[in-house]
């Protein structure tokens, strides 16, 4: 920092590797695996990323969640309790109403309001936010263990809309676009984040209010209600998560069916660097190497299952430790804000 | 020094009668004054005096509890930062409020952004901005990253962020305390040409010489009162500090001539590599004799630091060797140099010189807490003993405190650089290194500092002074040492040192060429 004049300096295709290039050897890496698989055999090769996308798709969720969060400052690590909660009241709500749709506004809806909570407890009484985040989670464990009844199922589930002839293309056309209501809406609100996060002047705001938080309040920006509204929003997301879970993957509810994908899904968000498109790369690989651990299983291989199923984790840290580099993570993350 | 024509009713700004009151202090007492348009205006005081507390409630990030502001001489309300920037009123605070990891672009319209249908206009806003800096002739890369650039230039963008909003009044808090003397030097002709194009600036200091290079008139501020008004052409340095202290002050501190003995410390070609493999300090070699002081000056950034903290423990060196009283120190014990009379005044007071969140009476026994009488019988600490060391020490030392148990954060600047020499001068010394001892000081803390640091002279202590300032260097040194990129370009006896001579050396001319 001291001596500017003397910085190495980067040329811009140093800084493009340095930028891309994990993602560009992941991606091609992933590519030759599944053309040299489908090659040995379409049906599996289709299968598995189907539900590499399945798989992913609550962790893309979470993590957008969590980013909105943590770009306006407010560490949220109550998403496994917002995706919880969203999950059983979208449930509840499709058993009672036998409507899919008014059931999946219920899960964002509870969402929000868990966002509203959280934003309550680390904005405007500057608790400790792993504290706040805590308390949803157990919140959230707490009350839909009270007052689930075994036996309640769906009426119905969200169905896979093929689009048209695109469902037709080899290898990528079953897994891209022949997926249910709330995968397509993923996919769209993964470019949405990117879109508000970098290009307008909502994206400038919150980021802003993330690193110097002061800053922004000396030019007029609402800092509290910056988080605010991210907050509340990253716990809508978090909610439609829940709703995929009930509505649209399994069908019915089950006792902590989230299962710990909130926290992946943190873990998701900081292999992606905090950014919307590299949380859904992060998520698409995880959901890969869970996928194809899950096809191992079947063949004919020997070694004990229980090292195939290690998988997913391995890949997880050899990518974190390797190839990932130093994120940034905003300056002002986890710090209530002070007015003096 | 300007040719304008001001008239009474030809007022920017006028603050009338405002008090701010905190839980337990009156930061603003009743206090008026007037900003004329196209003038530089100072506010003079000490730390704590209340200057930037006034411009806070200017700027509307705090609310008045009295008073009123009137601008183009009609009341106004200002209820925050957004009614100020309305009005036209800009402000570059002290810490810079730029966010590091956005480019320039980004932080100018943070706030005002452009958009185009949903998306920032970010290609319009870099046009604007190259405009308007070209206008005022600040120049600027409306792509860079602001955590890449000088503090210097930093500076100019948040200068920018205000005219961008369109300010034309304009507050500048203690803007020189971060730049170099030259930078400095480049700021005050930026603020003249300002002026000249309709812009009335306050300029908030405690530097006196600045006020008498820049201002067209001062007003000065002590305990929250405004105590005087003055015109700098009609003043001078001394007239300015008594009112702004309130007693006499000596603005270079009488000292007889040393009298140098045996050599206490002696650094012998010592090299040190930093973070980035880079030779930072390249083979230097002095020494420092008991009773007298030597003075090294230089511009930041050119290896004192990382020369220090090789001779004081906190970092290692890649050869050479330091010797206090004749023995060859060990790198990286700072324990080893307090126990073997090294006191060390650190460069950042906040970073290396204080806990903070500690209590008066922990920071004054942070390097001697684990020695009788401070730690009883099996390691227990006994408090009366560090009780009684820290209000004894707080009396001696003149440190501004309700009560030894107030963390060391509530104080001011002044004080807390007290608290630091009370610690590292109440223990034997035979040497005493001082980085950068004064900055940021106002002149009644650094008259008293500079007196204690002549005092250990006196007492036959050898003192090592290191600092930017060269009036701070001309006043304590008896012999001076120049650093430029790593090295020593000479040392010469301070009696022969000229201001243009040291400044020349400083910017890396030879001694040879002279």
């Amino acid at each position: 920092m001291e001596n500017t004049n003397t910085l190495p300096t980067t040329t811009p295709q140093q800084l493009f590797l340095k930028q891309w290039g994990t993602t560009i050897f992941v991606s091609l890496t992933v590519i030759a695996i599944v053309i040299w698989q489908y090659i040995l055999n379409a049906n599996v090769t289709e299968a598995v990323l189907a539900s590499t996308i399945r798989q992913s798709t609550p962790l893309v969720l979470g993590a957008l969640c969590g980013l909105l969060g943590e770009r306006s400052a407010v560490i949220n690590i109550g998403i496994e309790g917002q995706m919880l909660l969203g999950a059983f009241v979208g449930f509840l709500v499709n058993v009672w109403t036998g409507n899919l749709w008014i059931a999946v506004f219920a899960a964002i809806f509870t969402g929000a309001v868990m966002g509203l909570l959280l934003a309550y407890m680390s904005v405007t009484l500057k608790m400790d936010q792993i504290i706040g985040g805590t308390v949803i989670n157990i919140l959230a464990l707490g009350l839909t263990g009270y007052f689930y009844q075994v036996g309640l199922t769906t009426k119905g589930k969200m169905l896979p809309i093929p689009l048209g002839p695109l469902a037709d293309i080899p290898i990528i056309g079953p897994a891209l676009f022949n997926n249910p209501p709330i995968t397509y809406a993923t996919f769209v609100l993964v470019f949405l984040v990117h879109y508000v996060l970098f290009h307008t002047k909502w994206g400038l705001r919150t980021r802003a209010v993330g690193e110097h938080p002061r800053a922004a309040d000396t030019l007029g920006v609402n800092v509290f209600k910056v988080r605010y509204v991210n907050v509340i929003v990253g716990g809508a997301i978090a909610g439609l998560a829940g709703a995929f879970l009930t509505l649209e993957a399994v069908g019915s509810f089950e006792r902590a069916m989230t299962n710990g994908r909130g926290f992946v899904a943190l873990a998701v968000m900081i292999f992606g660097k905090f950014t919307p498109l590299g949380a859904w790369g992060a998520a698409l690989l995880f959901g890969f190497a869970n996928a194809m651990q899950t096809q191992l299983q079947f063949a004919d291989i020997q070694v004990p299952h229980q090292f195939i199923g290690m998988l997913p984790y391995i890949l997880t840290i050899i990518v974190l430790s390797g190839f990932v580099g130093r994120t940034h993570i905003p300056a002002a993350d986890g710090v209530p804000y002070e007015k003096e | 020094m300007s040719e304008k024509t001001t008239t009474k009713e030809n007022l920017a700004l006028e603050v009338r009668h405002v008090t701010k009151r905190f839980p337990g202090v009156i930061a603003n007492d009743d206090v008026s004054f007037t900003l004329k348009k196209g003038e530089i205006h100072a506010l003079l005081g000490e730390n704590g005096a209340g200057k930037s507390t006034l411009m806070n409630v200017v700027y509307g990030l705090y609310a008045q509890d009295e008073g009123e502001f009137l601008i183009d001489n009609e009341v106004v309300e200002i209820n925050g930062p957004n009614d100020a920037i309305n009005y036209g009123i800009g402000m570059v605070h002290q810490h810079f409020m730029l966010v590091p990891v956005f480019t320039v672009t980004e932080n100018m319209i943070l706030g005002s952004e452009i958009t185009k249908g949903t998306s920032l206009d970010l290609a319009r806003a870099k046009k604007e901005i190259l405009e308007i800096s070209e206008a005022y002739g600040l120049e600027v890369d409306p792509d860079a990253l602001i955590e890449n650039l000088p503090v210097g230039v930093q500076q100019r963008v948040e200068i920018l962020k205000a005219l961008y909003r369109k300010a034309n009044i304009l507050v500048l808090d203690e803007p020189t305390a971060v730049l170099t003397p030259q930078e400095a030097e480049d700021l005050f002709d930026v603020m003249r040409d300002l002026t000249k194009k309709g812009v009335s600036i306050i300029f908030i200091t405690h530097k006196l010489k600045e006020i008498l290079n820049v201002a067209d008139r001062v007003t000065v501020m002590r305990r929250g009162k405004v105590v005087g008004h003055a015109k700098p052409s009609e003043t001078d340095a001394q007239g300015l500090a008594t009112m702004m202290v309130g007693r006499d002050v000596l603005l270079e501190v009488a000292k007889t001539p040393a009298k140098p003995t045996e050599v206490v410390l002696e650094v012998n070609h010592l090299k040190i590599k930093d973070e980035r493999d880079v030779e930072v300090v390249k083979d230097i070699s002095f020494e420092v004799r008991a009773g007298e002081i030597l003075g090294i000056a230089g511009i930041q950034g050119n290896g004192q630091t990382e020369l220090i903290e090789a001779i004081t423990g906190l970092r290692g060196a890649d050869s050479g060797e330091v010797h206090l009283s004749g023995e060859i120190i060990p790198f990286e014990k700072p324990r080893y140099l307090v126990e073997h009379g090294m006191g060390h005044v650190p460069e950042d007071r906040h970073k290396h010189g204080l806990v903070l969140p500690y209590d008066l009476a922990d920071n004054i026994v942070l390097n001697t807490y684990y020695q009788k009488p401070f730690a009883g019988k099996m390691m227990i600490r006994d408090d009366q003993a560090v009780l009684k060391n820290a209000t004894e020490l707080i009396k001696r030392f003149d440190v501004r405190a309700p009560s030894p148990h107030v963390a060391a954060s509530t104080l001011s600047g002044g004080n807390q650089q007290k608290v630091i020499v009370a610690r590292e001068f109440s223990h034997p010394l035979k040497v005493l290194i001082a980085n950068q001892p004064t900055r940021g000081l106002d002149v009644g803390s650094i008259e008293y500092i500079h007196k204690e640091i002549i005092n250990m002279r006196d007492e036959g202590v050898g003192v090592l002074v290191i600092s930017a300032e060269l009036d701070e260097i001309l006043s304590l040194a008896d012999r001076i040492a120049i650093m430029f990129r790593g090295e020593i370009v000479t040392i010469i006896d301070a009696k022969s040192a000229t201001r243009e001579q040291l400044g020349l050396w400083m910017a890396g001319a030879s001694p040879e060429m002279s």
